[in-house]
């Protein structure tokens, strides 16, 4: 047999065991046609329950007023926009897997790039709820777009950081839609050609759009695939850098820095991954996919997770340090007192967020530790929960004392209200999370296929047979003729 | 093209190893290949089989500048002509302000409008119904179709593709939609392509 590819002995191989190409198949689209275990009807029915609590949230919200929330003279903004960042923030973890990475050529981004991919779908659609609850008289949300009303019309404001916001988020989400989907289109046919039931054949035959597989198919289909991940590459840092203008443009002390953009989009890529471990970790095992997420996927990830978390840290330091060099005194005030300063009311909050996003992730210098699944699952928490209260800290930090001291007096702490919508999302999330891991193949079938023969364990040992038998002879057999 | 049955013998290989190589032969001997129909994206599939490259990016480019020519002419009209807006007494023609929203429409702009044209290049929509030469195609094999005219004499075309390599030989009927025999036009013929 000759080899189409080669790759070096030094990488790990991308998938364990001994497959072949209808092996792959038989272990993604196998559970979709199984049915559901208990652990996952309880799982799903817990979502549903959250997710419930959360629209009696928004329905109390919108019913009496934002007033059921805990906002007060000073804090416009709390639980909510902190929510919105943070699931945002999320979603960008999905993006750099499917788009950064495959400009990159990562193979190892084909293991996990399905599942990240459709975090960030449903990260978005969390984190669109709060902005759009928030505006308390949401029947009036359309008045966002820039449509011809019979008010004028009276535009939008496309000056304004806010209306940024809309187009960043709602382009965001329908790429990532599209980029999504676009890649599923061929693995919904695998389903649809195995299927059993002509119930299932009928509506995987539906969302496979009549895939065949034609070579000239995917000749465009790839052209596609990469052309959106490059238009998703600036897409992604264009969202986060927008989210962190609707702060950066104020005037508001902590918030009026240059720094946010990149600080933001790096943190964004850190809770991401925080949150794509999470995931996957579970998955991973509940479906038994160990032999195509392996321990060298969530190594991979570890060292993204310690490097975004570093570069936030540096991110911290430096604005720490322009605050006091900057010599502006109100722009010192919110970092000296009321961050940094651990007797004032937040100063928990900031001594927190040092801990969760810059102390610990500094474990994963260590290989031992990296490879490790029960720490890598509690540092995904703790880093998430590091990442939630960084824009905690941002906002409430930077508000809670306004230019006016007789009103700082009130503490700022959520109604049930914002905390039940806040679990809202989080059932909205696990409710999507949960049926797409019944329903939709997990991993990308056929990039899976695509990456075997160069990636995979058994094709690998049979490389370094061949290899150690006589190495000029096999670079010129097969390398040179390979190309 | 106008629909019809058609006549095919289809061969399908388990190794895109052996694939190439018959590609090679079947198009040497002059059939001409319908389509081969793959699990996955094999690269260079397409130049062996002689097909031209695609120009979809090209398209993207195209729906990328009519986006961002959209959102900048919108938003000029709207703020200096239609409704000026006095805000902060900063200008009304705010460029740099308008650069979020610009780059957003781009990216929206070349991304939906790339998915449509790919979808109506590849007839790919939910209730399309069309010919699948093997179910495994989708799975684990690698399945070339080639088209029949009146002179193929189709018992020796299929002894020709078990001698390539082919794990499974059979002649198909199938009913062409408007889809099939799309690329005809821009395969090249193996002597063309090799110029003899």
């Amino acid at each position: 047999m000759s080899l189409l590819k080669y790759e070096s002995q030094q990488r790990e191989p991308l998938v364990d065991g001994n497959k072949d190409y209808h092996q792959i198949t038989e272990d993604i689209i196998g559970p979709i046609e199984m049915k559901p275990s208990r652990l996952w009807y309880i799982g799903f029915y817990i979502s549903v329950a959250l997710l419930m609590f959360g629209v009696y949230s928004i329905y109390r919200e919108v019913t009496y007023g934002i007033g059921q929330w805990n906002l007060n003279k000073t804090i416009g903004w709390g639980w909510d926009i902190t929510n919105f960042v943070w699931w945002v923030g999320i979603g960008h973890a999905g993006t750099l897997i499917s788009a950064i990475l495959l400009l990159f050529r990562q193979g190892w981004r084909t293991g996990v790039n399905r599942a990240a991919e459709a975090m960030t779908i449903f990260a978005v659609m969390c984190a669109g709820q709060f902005p759009i609850w928030h505006m308390g008289r949401v029947w009036m949300a359309f008045f966002v777009l820039p449509y011809p009303n019979s008010r004028g019309p009276l535009w939008v404001n496309f000056n304004s950081p806010l209306l940024w916001d809309v187009f960043a988020i709602s382009t965001y989400f329908t790429v990532s839609l599209l980029f999504w989907y676009s890649g599923l289109l061929p693995d919904f046919a695998t389903v649809r050609d195995r299927a059993k039931t002509k119930f299932r054949k009928m509506m995987y035959g539906v969302a496979a759009f009549g895939w065949t597989g034609s070579t000239k198919h995917w000749q465009r289909h790839e052209s596609l695939s990469l052309v959106l991940a490059g238009l998703s590459t600036p897409l992604v840092l264009s969202v986060h850098t927008i989210v962190s203008f609707d702060f950066a443009t104020s005037v508001i002390p902590g918030w009026h820095t240059t720094i946010f953009p990149p600080y933001f989009v790096a943190g964004a890529i850190f809770s991401g991954f925080a949150m794509v471990q999470t995931l996957l970790i579970v998955v991973r095992k509940v479906m038994n996919l160990q032999d195509y997420i392996t321990l060298g996927h969530i190594e991979a990830m570890n060292k993204v997770i310690v490097l975004t978390g570093s570069i936030v840290g540096c991110a911290y330091l430096t604005e720490l340090f322009i605050a006091w060099y900057g010599q502006n005194p109100y722009e010192w005030y919110a970092f000296s007192q009321n961050r940094a300063n651990i007797f004032t009311p937040y100063g928990w909050s900031y001594w927190l967020m040092m801990f969760c996003n810059v102390v610990s992730p500094q474990l994963f210098w260590s290989r031992k530790l990296r490879r490790n699944i029960t720490v890598t699952f509690f540092m995904s928490i703790i880093v998430n929960i590091g990442m939630w209260y960084e824009r905690f800290v941002i906002i409430v930090t930077s508000v809670y004392r306004d230019f006016l001291p007789s009103s700082w007096s009130t503490y700022y702490s959520p109604s049930i209200w914002e905390i039940g919508f806040y679990l809202g999302t989080f059932g909205l999330f696990f409710t999507c999370f949960f049926l797409f891991a019944k329903y939709f193949p997990v991993i990308a079938v056929s990039e899976i296929k695509a990456i075997l023969k160069t990636s995979g364990e058994n094709y690998k040992a049979k490389m370094t047979d061949i290899e150690k038998s006589d190495a000029e002879k096999f670079y010129i057999e097969k390398v040179e003729h390979a190309h | 093209m106008a629909g019809g049955i058609k006549k095919f013998v289809v061969g399908s290989f388990d190794d895109e190893a052996v694939l190439f190589p018959a590609v090679k032969n079947v198009r040497k001997a002059g059939y001409k290949i319908h389509d081969v129909y793959t699990p996955f994206p094999v690269h260079g599939l397409d130049h062996a089989m002689g097909l031209r490259e695609t120009s979809l990016h090209t398209a993207g480019f195209i729906y990328g500048v009519t986006g961002t020519t959209t959102a900048l002419t919108f938003m000029t009209w709207v703020f200096t002509k239609d409704w000026p807006l006095n805000i902060g007494g900063k200008p009304n023609f705010a460029l740099p302000a308008w650069i979020p929203i610009t780059f957003e429409l781009t990216v929206l702009f070349a991304a939906v409008g790339m998915v449509l044209t790919f979808c109506y290049l590849c007839n790919l929509a939910p209730f399309v119904k069309k010919h699948h030469f093997h179910p495994r195609a989708t799975d684990d094999l690698f399945v070339m179709a080639i088209e029949c005219t009146d002179k193929t004499d189709d018992a020796s075309l299929q002894s020709f593709l078990q001698n390539t390599g082919a794990k499974e030989v059979n002649v198909q009927i199938a009913e062409t939609g408007w889809w099939i025999g799309r690329y005809d036009k821009e395969q090249k013929l193996y002597r063309e392509e090799k110029g003899y």
